[in-house]
């Protein structure tokens, strides 16, 4: 007999509840036509429905961190609270995706949006570099396809095979650290790897270096960000919303723990490195951003700028920097969800993609989708009324407590930056009318679509709700921050 | 209690003017209504507040973020209750005259406006450096849609640079906000003690001087004023402005004595040169809006002299001349509105002659620009004298500028008043140009008779903003 390590099911729940979505959903292909996208939906629904609901139940179970399956995982708040943002997030996604236009593969769709949670759901519990690796290589091979999903769109498969070539230059990367850290200190485990003495400086940084930035392509990170704004510009807008949330969560939770866990000697090195990623995707995806007619590419660029903040957080390189990251990613998922499921909107209505131009008049004719996505604007600007402000103000305050008071004003002036084109979006939905610029149909009803409303409305909620409701959501982030071994 | 409940209720009001179905007139109406119940609810805050105590009254202090120290602290100071009444009323004049005048979109438009009046009543009544932080930035939320939208030609520029100007400030701000309240280990600004970090001072001192403004920071006035629907521009000129001299009181000088007094030359000379540039400016403008945007701009470098002059005459005449400011420009800005609707232009080459047959208009724009240049015996001729008296301790040069700003003032309304309704009529001047009328006259005339009351008892404001009448003694306690 060979000796099995005992399984901790409650810890792999979400995963598995997301499988089994998943595999309901794919197996919906064989019902007839009619019922097919409404049980596929519902299945990948009930998926991230359900691993949020064990994921809640993990992190209050779970006030010391454990080690599952042979010390291959860890079962720890920072993971579960990253679990019950992901299957939040898909779980508004699949609302998003239920109105769009799609006239076959609907099985195949919610597969592998399941599928993907599922991959990032384990990704965020990895706890040495082979699970790390798959993990991530898990979720990306289903994004690759949910990216190209849309075959009849040329963008679509375009923006698929460019993030097929990236995102697997990505991971070799990641590979190759791997491989580089193993080498030098012949542990797989983050916490081995910590303990370890390692044979070979150069091997362990250049190792660290590299997967470092085969984590920063996925976190779409500047100067590894270049795949993103045609990716989430091609990719079907659902899709789009899913990466810009869920992929950003799972990327960043997942360098925060590898960098803490495994190179906690090297953090005199990796603090200013994440600074210097910072400072770049602070400064390359705000001026980005201001040259965007392409409502998806500028939320794009304003992602990889998002990044740059968090990373901010990352670079502090404290529980106070924990903290602040994720309460930082609670909001933003929201906006970013939200805003993308706004833009789709606009983009049924009108049946082609969204510019800036075809917003003109957007508030005044959906006032409801109009308000939401003003809203979503300014937090992402970081103004009150929103948990942007307080993700904003904990970011550089765990920045300003680390001594990094530079990175602080670089911040600040990205936030100048960036108010010029949030609020240029505000001003076309406000401020220009349809009927003057004959771009745009004005007036008539938009098509019915309550899913979509419905995950507007809770991005909303949680927008808003995160800025007079921090505490407790600050208490979850700094019990998740606190799993970690700073 | 009073403190939130003068928060909520425009909030409230706001929500209910958004989301009910109603026809536009009474729509409106619920808007001016709730304005006049934020008014009715000021009154009675101010009839509860002890001023004979002085302090902080009326509060309530809830945590907000614990492990920053972020409370959600409001409460009242004698000068807030003085600034919040000048709010209340300005808004109720404001949000009467788009009744009046019936503006477009009033749902979306009235509840941006109690939304607006909400921002402003909760920066004056503010005892955390967060929430002040955050009210100063919620007011910009609606004025970006309330000019942009409702403004005149140039309204997207005008709300662009103002947004810019003004942000750039407020984000120097957060850093300062954020440095501060992280070394001090709390936002309370009842808890925290001083800093002498003149960098964190300057961040605040940015992003007033922007709000006020003071020169060479005025560059988003004369657009902003211009192109602003003009109840916009009164709230602007009246209150909005005077958030900054609330910043300044409450948190520039009780925490921060030592950078304050430091700086205290320059920002002297920079309030000096507003006042002085200002005035001629407002002498030169060829518009109605260009002379009372100018002016305010002038009146605020006039009360920004009285704030740093450090000493209980100069700084009780900031807050009356607060004050009286707010209640004439918005009093000003809401006649040159009635004007510019009657002849269609406020070019004042175009206008003239309009006293002739309009015995009402005449008397009216004549009593607003006697206060308004601060004849004796006004409101605003208390306000200027105190803080001309107070900056003579700075140095008797600040008083001839107090001085020469009262004589640039004179030159300047008398040219306005007089090209209004004296000389031949204009080409804009038609004789179906009406008289005011009723409505316009209730809206303007409570204005005027509460500034005729201060006008008798400057004291009333002047003496019971700070503890005991000690402004200094007081700023030096931390207002504790």
């Amino acid at each position: 007999m060979i000796d099995t390590p005992s399984v901790d099911w409650l810890a792999l729940a979400p995963t598995l509840a997301l499988l089994a979505g998943a595999g309901v959903a794919l197996l919906s292909a064989l019902l007839p036509e009619w019922m097919r996208k409404a049980v596929a939906a519902t299945a990948a629904f009930a998926g991230f429905a359900v691993a949020a609901g064990y994921a809640v139940v993990v992190f209050d179970d779970t006030p010391v961190p454990q080690s599952l399956l042979d010390g291959s995982m860890t079962r720890d708040q920072l993971a579960a609270m990253a679990q019950v943002i992901l299957g939040v997030t898909g779980a508004a996604v699949v609302l998003v995706a239920w109105g769009e236009r799609r006239r076959t593969n609907h099985a195949e769709y919610f597969a592998l949006l399941a599928t993907a949670g599922a991959g990032m759901v384990f990704f965020v519990g990895a706890e040495n570099l082979m699970t790390l690796f798959l993990g991530l290589e898990w979720f990306s091979l289903c994004l690759y396809i949910l990216v190209a999903i849309d075959t009849e769109r040329e963008t679509s498969l375009e923006a698929g095979l460019k993030y097929l070539v990236v995102g697997g230059f990505g991971s070799a990367v990641l590979l190759f650290g791997s491989a580089l850290v193993y080498g030098a200190t012949g542990e797989l485990s983050f916490a081995d790897i910590a303990a370890a003495t390692p044979t070979s400086d150069a091997f362990l940084f250049a190792g660290l270096a590299m997967i470092l930035a085969g984590l920063a392509f996925k976190v779409s990170a500047a100067p590894f960000h270049m795949w993103t704004p045609d990716v989430y510009q091609g990719a079907p807008t659902s899709v789009t919303a899913f990466m810009s949330a869920a992929t950003k969560t799972a990327a960043l939770v997942v360098t925060l723990r590898v960098l803490v866990t495994a190179f906690p000697e090297q953090s005199d090195v990796w603090t200013i490195a994440v600074a210097v990623i910072a400072a770049v995707s602070l400064a390359w995806g705000n001026l980005g951003a201001l040259a965007q007619r392409d409502v998806k590419r500028l939320l794009a660029y304003s992602s990889i700028s998002h990044a740059g903040f968090m990373l901010m957080a990352v670079s502090a390189s404290s529980e106070r920097g924990g903290e602040a990251l994720l309460y930082y990613l609670v909001p933003y998922s929201a906006m970013s969800v939200g805003a993308f499921a706004v833009v789709a909107a606009r983009e049924r209505e009108l049946e082609r993609p969204v510019t800036l131009e075809s917003l003109a008049g957007f508030g005044w004719e959906r006032p409801y989708y109009g308000i939401a996505l003003w809203t979503f604007m300014l937090g992402m600007a970081g103004f009150p009324l929103t948990g942007g402000i307080f993700g904003k103000l904990f970011v550089f305050s765990a920045a300003y407590d680390a001594g990094e008071w530079w990175l602080v004003l670089i911040g600040v002036a990205a936030t100048a930056v960036s108010l010029a084109y949030y609020l240029n979006v505000v001003r076309w939905i406000y401020m220009r009318s349809g009927a003057e610029l004959r771009l745009a149909p004005a007036g008539g009803s938009p098509p019915r679509d309550t899913p979509l409303g419905i995950a507007v409305a809770a991005a909303f909620a949680v927008t808003v709700g995160s800025f007079f409701v921090v505490q407790p959501i600050l208490d979850a982030a700094g019990d998740a921050a606190a799993s970690l071994p700073f | 209690m009073l403190a939130t409940a003068l928060i909520l209720l425009p909030v409230v009001g706001a929500l209910a003017v958004a989301i009910l179905p109603l026809p536009r007139e009474t729509t409106a109406g619920l808007a001016f209504f709730v304005a006049l119940m934020e008014v009715g609810l000021w009154i009675v805050t101010a009839a509860r507040y002890d001023f004979d105590t002085g302090g902080l009254q009326l509060g309530t202090s809830r945590e907000w973020v614990e492990s920053l120290g972020i409370s959600y602290s409001v409460g009242f100071l004698g000068f807030s209750v003085w600034l919040s009444g000048a709010t209340v009323i300005v808004f109720a004049a404001a949000i009467g005259y788009a009744l009046w005048i019936g503006r477009d979109r009033p749902r979306a438009y009235h509840a941006l406006m109690l939304f607006l009046l909400a921002g402003v009543v909760a920066t004056f009544v503010s005892q955390d450096l967060l929430l002040f932080y955050v009210s100063f930035e919620a007011m910009l939320i609606p004025l970006y849609v309330l000019v942009g939208v409702w403004g005149g030609e140039r309204r997207q520029a005008a709300t662009l640079t103002f947004v810019v100007y003004t942000m750039a400030g407020s984000l120097l701000m957060l850093a300062s906000v954020v440095a501060f309240g992280v070394t001090q280990g709390t936002f309370s600004l009842a808890e925290s003690g001083t800093s002498d970090n003149v960098w964190i001072f300057l961040g605040f001192a940015v992003a007033f001087a922007v709000k006020a403004p003071l020169f060479p920071l005025h560059g988003w006035l004369p657009l902003t004023y211009r192109e602003a629907p003009v109840e916009v521009a009164a709230v602007l000129s009246a209150v909005v402005s005077k958030t900054a001299i609330y910043g300044f009181l409450r948190i520039g000088l009780p925490k921060f004595p030592e950078p304050a007094d430091d700086l205290s030359g320059l920002i002297l000379v920079l309030a000096s040169a507003s006042l002085v540039y200002g005035s001629f400016l407002a002498f030169r403008s060829a518009d109605l809006r260009g002379v009372v945007a100018y002016s305010s701009m002038a009146q605020m470098g006039l009360i920004t002299l009285g704030v740093f002059a450090f000493d209980d005459l100069g700084l009780d005449g900031a807050v009356l001349q607060s004050v009286g400011h707010a209640l004439i420009s918005a009093g000003m800005f809401l006649l040159v509105g009635m004007v510019e609707r009657r002849c269609g232009t406020g070019v004042l080459d175009a206008l003239g002659g309009m006293a002739r047959g309009r015995p009402v208009l005449a008397t009216i724009v004549l009593v607003a620009g006697m206060i308004a240049l601060a004849v004796p015996g006004s409101a605003t001729f208390a306000g200027e004298f105190l803080i001309m008296a107070g900056v003579y301790a700075q140095g008797w040069g600040y008083s001839v500028v107090v001085a020469l700003g009262v004589v640039l003032a004179a030159m300047y309304i008398l040219r306005v008043i007089s090209a209004i309704l004296h000389v031949k009529p204009g080409s804009a001047v038609h004789d179906e140009a009406l008289d005011l009328r009723v409505g316009e006259l209730a809206l303007v005339l409570p204005l005027l008779l509460v500034l005729l009351g201060l006008s008798a008892w400057p004291a009333l404001v002047s003496e019971s903003s700070f503890t005991g009448d000690h402004a200094e003694q007081a700023i030096a306690r931390g207002y504790r």
